[in-house]
């Protein structure tokens, strides 16, 4: 046999920026190797079965639910999580991403547990568009609709979503 | 839930990929993952060794030709959306695909890998038989091309056993004078159908309708192409029955009810998703047939 065939497997996952080793069961999901091996517990783990969409990372630049990967399948990809939406400040505090700038001030978010998989969603779905192209409600359905969220409701996610998107717009 | 412990292999070409299938007892080929993984975690299936596909090279094209559409088992279903050659070749596939799950899970998906699972409430495997696609099979002993007719065996089943890796999918053009249309009524829209319904209309040269082809989602345990032109056979495209059509459907049809459904409402989604879809279709039709 050429091809190794592995129960357990040491993985390198540049996470936000920084280049992650861990050493995991092949069987790990990359939700659980962020947070458990990673020490990374921004990322919620709701339903475990691709449903509920808290898991939401991006990987390689396309948003993907983390519990629908392996943490194998990620070794040698670039994985952003939540902890890296906020930017650095020059007085060393932290500057809010626009997507959460507008959670913030749109009231997008109650108890926040389906917050992280949210804002990654939206965040990856804004980046991935064309910003002067007017956002449409269609477009802002499809890009939440994949997420549950069980307390704010949807109107103020909806809001929040056309506010980051002309901020992201402004900003540009 | 976690998955149940198994072993991992990521085979760097398909010869690889075959050899560790052919070895390793209990096999499972692992593409986009995003319904295997669910399975997996609800411990509905335990394979001892997953082969993990994603590795391979040269499995993440998209041909398109004057012919039909060839899919390789790595595109994901994000790209197959988004890909205005394949959609002006076999408009089907853009319609349905976006009607696959959700944004995030077409990011990863594969078309492929969704009718290789052969569930009958995936949209792609009713769209290889609406379109008389085949998919083409690597074995030890070569590459044979299986027929849709030939695949689905039942829910979760397809005919292929031993070591084998799908490794594209290909889909006949849209004929000459024909609409397609698709359309879907699910509980949150992304979410497995409770219905759906793909049609393709065929007029002749004098705008009359020459043949009607519905199949469904969610219907049945495996894909069926449901013949319905007897319904309207003849009639102008402008003038055309389509409820007829829609009410011939819900009588071929023998959908299973289940939490969300009874049988005998999916009858009736049937119906109303036939008669709509067909409508679309045949405007499109007679577009593409011209005056």
């Amino acid at each position: 046999m050429t091809v190794p065939v592995d129960t357990e497997r040491t993985i390198t996952i540049t996470v936000n920026g920084v280049p992650r080793r861990a050493t995991v069961p092949v069987r790990r999901l990359l939700s659980d190797a962020l947070r458990h091996d990673l020490g990374l517990t921004g990322t919620h783990v709701g339903c475990e079965h691709g449903v509920c969409g808290a898991c939401t990372v991006v990987v390689d630049g396309a948003a993907v639910r983390s519990c629908l990967v392996l943490a194998v399948q990620a070794d040698g990809a670039a994985v952003e999580t939540v902890e890296g939406l906020a930017r650095e400040d020059s007085g060393g505090g932290q500057v809010l991403h626009p997507v959460q700038e507008a959670f913030r001030e749109c009231h997008a978010l109650q108890c926040g547990f389906c917050t992280p998989g949210f804002l990654m969603t939206i965040t990856a779905g804004l980046e991935a568009r064309d910003p002067s192209a007017e956002l449409t409600e269609e477009e802002v359905d499809e890009l939440v609709g994949g997420n549950l969220c069980r307390c704010t409701g949807y109107a103020n996610i909806r809001k929040a979503v056309h506010d980051a998107a002309a901020a992201m717009r402004d900003g540009a | 839930m976690k998955p149940a412990p198994f072993r991992y292999a990521d085979p760097r070409s398909l010869a690889e990929a075959l050899e560790v299938l052919a070895t390793e007892e209990g096999a499972k080929v692992l593409a986009g993952g995003q319904s295997l993984l669910p399975l997996l975690s609800m411990r509905l299936a335990a394979p001892a060794t997953l082969v993990d596909i994603n590795r391979v090279p040269g499995l993440d094209r998209i041909e398109a030709t004057g012919d039909g559409v060839r899919v390789g088992a790595l595109v994901r279903h994000v790209r197959l959306l988004e890909d205005v050659v394949a959609a002006r070749v076999q408009p089907l596939l853009a319609r349905a695909t976006a009607n696959v799950a959700h944004p995030a899970i077409r990011n990863r998906g594969t078309t492929v890998g969704s009718i290789a699972h052969a569930d009958p409430s995936g949209e792609m495997t009713s769209v290889l038989a609406l379109t008389g696609g085949s998919v083409e099979v690597a074995t030890p002993a070569g590459v044979a091309t299986v027929g849709w007719e030939d695949l689905f065996v039942g829910p979760l089943e397809t005919s292929l056993h031993g070591p084998a890796v799908v490794t594209a999918a290909s889909f006949p053009a849209l004929p000459d004078r024909s609409g397609t249309a698709f359309a879907e009524i699910a509980r949150r829209k992304g979410d497995y159908a409770v219905c759906g319904a793909g049609v393709v209309v065929t007029l002749d040269a004098d705008r009359r309708v020459e043949r009607v082809r519905a199949a469904y989602v969610s219907v049945g345990l495996v894909p069926a192409v449901h013949d319905l032109t007897d319904a309207v056979a003849g009639q102008p495209v402008e003038k055309a029955d389509w409820a007829a059509a829609g009410a011939l459907a819900r009588t071929l049809v023998d959908p299973d009810g289940d939490l969300h459904a009874s049988a005998d409402y999916r009858r009736l989604l049937v119906g109303v998703l036939t008669e709509r879809t067909l409508a679309r279709a045949a405007a499109e039709a007679a577009e593409r047939t011209g005056a």
